[in-house]
């Protein structure tokens, strides 16, 4: 091996393991910066508490439907359904959405009633991160009803600007 | 004025439960993204929508900055009279877009 190209081959080791060293840093930087502009599983509480009080939160009655696996975390479609016989004396009131990750834990809020026939609601959502969605319905009799999906994202919605 | 597209059945039958998709262009900027400079982009988004039938509210949702651009709605509502089904947006920065079709019900 000559020198020169011992010297090559040097350089070549150097920028790798600088290269891997600066990869490392940000690794560890970026989750920090996320951080800050993320709800914690804590805000979600916090934010269908405020919506819920102190009433018990059941499980059941309400539907999500959304894809289990995201590409594209910037428009992903969320259907939620509930069941009920939506008459003046039994219908949703109202459903929610929450996420644990987005920068705020509200999504939607919609307000509906016996005349909507069937409570169920689409729309499309941006999902920041791999998260647990969670969907709140209220009763027209107080109650209120939840149901929870984990989904995976693997492009983010954009909050770094890409 | 954003542009809106509805689709509902023009004609339905008495007490048939009608879908209705509603879509309107708008960037809904969230707020927490950075331009270029690292600020970040100043909240732009629909913030309520509401929509009446012969001018009584049969379904109204509050927006947040994680429903994505262009925001798309579906729901449901009774067919009960002939009439109007009028639509209703307002957001930030002074944003309204109203939009209005028209249903028969036999």
């Amino acid at each position: 091996m000559s020198r020169d190209e011992r010297r090559l081959q040097r350089t070549r080791r150097r920028f790798l393991v600088e290269t891997a060293a600066l990869a490392g840093a940000a690794g560890i930087a970026l989750p920090l910066a996320v951080e800050q502009t993320s709800a914690t599983p804590a805000s979600m509480r916090a934010a269908i508490k405020n919506i819920v009080g102190e009433a018990p939160l059941n499980k059941g009655k309400v539907k999500m439907d959304v894809p289990a696996l995201i590409e594209n975390g910037n428009a992903v479609p969320l259907t939620v359904s509930c069941e009920s016989p939506m008459t003046q004396e039994d219908h949703v009131k109202a459903i929610h959405v929450f996420t644990e990750k987005n920068p705020q834990p509200n999504v939607i809020g919609a307000h509906l009633g016996p005349r909507a026939g069937r409570a169920s609601l689409s729309t499309r959502i941006r999902l920041a991160d791999t998260q647990k969605v969670v969907a709140v319905a209220q009763m027209s009799d107080g109650s209120f009803w939840t149901d929870e999906v984990e989904v995976v994202v693997t492009l983010a919605a954009c909050l770094e600007g890409s | 004025m954003a542009r809106a597209l509805i689709n509902a059945p023009a004609k339905a039958k008495r007490g048939e439960v009608i879908e209705i998709k509603t879509l309107i262009s708008h960037v809904m900027e969230t707020g927490f993204r950075p331009d270029g400079t690292g600020k970040p982009v100043p909240r732009d988004i629909i913030s309520e929508f509401i929509c009446k039938y012969n001018g009584e509210e049969i379904f109204r949702a509050e927006l947040f900055p994680a429903i994505a651009a262009n925001p798309f709605l579906t729901f449901f509502t009774v067919a009960s009279e002939s009439g109007t089904l009028s639509f209703e947006w307002t957001g930030d920065n002074g944003f309204t877009a109203s939009e209005s079709v028209n249903i028969t019900v036999e």
